[in-house]
């Protein structure tokens, strides 16, 4: 057994939280240099300049790449033989959150209940998954998710004998209706299969895949790969106002379901998808 | 040479804006989003009047980061427009004459934006720490206890836009 004591992973949580806001992804960041090259639109060209340059910005003075600093969705995979130490998981969990959002002039964006509304001002709780893994380390993913593309994301359950077809243009009605609003280009985590909520889960873990790895399925990869191909084709390009590039990356997660059912979502992400990871 | 807007905005200044135009906002602008247009809408129900005096104001569909020590401003891009839609005709109605946010907006906010011969601006979304630049200070003046939400007053220097829906009513976003 591995002791590890969770004021480690309270500051693993507050690294991982600058780091994904300061920090653009190095695949996202490397999409939006190659859609820039290609793009022929000269507004759409000079929009991908400013996306690229205030990567730049974000990453050499330390400000959030978007004022949206999210919802802070927490990933954590425990090694079944880690034990942990000095207090309450979630509660360090939270603090990590904390800390970041204070120190790290990053905005509070959370309220304390949905309908009543009123700001926490630490940006906590935030929204952890524990899944439990075989070995002793552990292993933090932060993905700070801003509301503007979260919004736009759908869920349908669909009859089992529905086909490809059917199930891509859901995807790409929901980039239709996602329009300008959810600051495209896109990228898409999709998962399909599982139960409702597991299918949620999918397609946001979809997201923290890099967006240049396919899904190692090759009926999948192809689905992906079709997928973006159509929706590029739609011409929404960089804000809405007309370009080649609508989806950076298509990213698709697949589970097991039931015989009566093919859960599919879409959690749609802006051009400033961030995340970070680091294993203890 | 990109026109510049200065604020507050006279009609007569705004009215050749053509759709899909970039301008550069200069002065005043105040920043409002969801929960400044719910209170903004419940106080003139309970009380007939704006906290706050919209004649020729522009308002910013934003809620920044908070600035470093002895900065202006953090991060500070638009969000979605869409959301203040129902409160948008009330407040054209009393005087705002420029809204910057980002995405399309409904056809019954463009009729307003029409009638009141105002103007909706684009914002580009997701650049937030390059808009940062454009801002030379910041204010809390309404609603502080919203945090991020209150109302702030900014001073912006050529800060960058896009007309998205100009004086006459057309849109940007519109089907060709």
């Amino acid at each position: 057994m591995r002791k590890i004591q969770v004021a480690k992973i309270r500051d693993v949580v507050k690294r991982l939280c600058l780091e994904a806001n300061f920090i653009l992804r190095k695949d996202v960041l490397a999409a939006l240099k190659k859609a820039e090259k290609k793009e022929t639109n000269k507004r759409a060209r000079a929009i991908f300049g400013q996306i690229i340059e205030n990567a730049r910005v974000a990453k050499k003075e330390r400000i959030a790449i978007c004022q949206d600093t999210g919802m802070a969705v927490i990933f954590i995979e425990l090694g079944q033989e880690v034990i942990l130490a000095g207090g309450d998981l979630n509660g360090a969990v939270s603090e990590g959150v904390r800390r970041a959002y204070s120190e790290g002039c990053l905005r509070k964006s959370v309220v304390a209940d949905p309908i009543e509304r009123h700001n926490t001002k630490t940006n906590t709780p935030p929204i952890v998954f524990i899944k439990i893994v075989p070995g002793n380390r552990v292993r933090i993913t932060v993905s700070p998710k801003g509301f503007g593309s979260e919004n736009k994301s759908r869920i349908k359950m669909f009859k089992p004998t529905a086909d490809l077809a059917e199930i891509k243009a859901f995807i790409i009605d929901t980039v239709k209706a996602a329009g300008p609003d959810a600051c495209p280009p896109l990228i898409l985590g999709i998962g399909i299969g599982g139960t409702f909520e597991r299918c949620a889960h999918l397609a946001k873990e979809a997201l923290l895949r890099p967006i240049d790895k396919h899904n190692v399925k090759r009926h999948i990869r192809k689905f992906e790969e079709d997928i973006a191909k159509e929706i590029n084709a739609l011409g929404i390009g960089p804000m809405g106002l007309g370009g080649r590039t609508t989806v950076l990356g298509v990213n698709v997660e697949e589970f097991p379901t039931h015989i009566a059912g093919l859960p599919v979502a879409v959690n749609v992400s802006c051009h400033a998808t961030r995340s970070a990871s680091a294993v203890i | 040479m990109i026109k510049r807007i200065f604020t507050p905005i006279k009609k007569e200044d705004i009215k050749d804006l053509k759709a899909g135009e970039e301008v550069l906002i200069n002065g005043t602008i105040f920043t409002a989003r969801d929960a400044a247009h719910k209170k903004f809408s419940e106080l003139f129900k309970k009380t007939g009047k704006l906290p706050i005096d919209l004649r020729g104001a522009v308002i910013y569909y934003a809620g920044p980061t908070p600035p470093r020590r002895g900065g202006a401003i953090g991060s500070c891009g638009p969000t979605t427009s869409s959301r203040m839609d129902s409160f948008t005709p009330l407040l054209l109605k009393k005087g705002l004459a420029g809204m910057i946010g980002k995405g399309g907006r409904s056809e019954y906010v463009r009729n307003a934006i029409k009638k009141h011969g105002a103007v909706y601006f684009i914002a580009i979304g997701g650049i937030g720490a390059l808009l940062s630049k454009k801002v030379n200070s910041s204010k809390a003046v309404l609603f502080k206890d919203l945090g991020t939400e209150a109302v702030y007053k900014l001073e912006v220097k050529d800060f960058p836009v896009i007309v998205g829906i100009d004086p006459k009513g057309r849109d940007v976003y519109a089907k060709k």
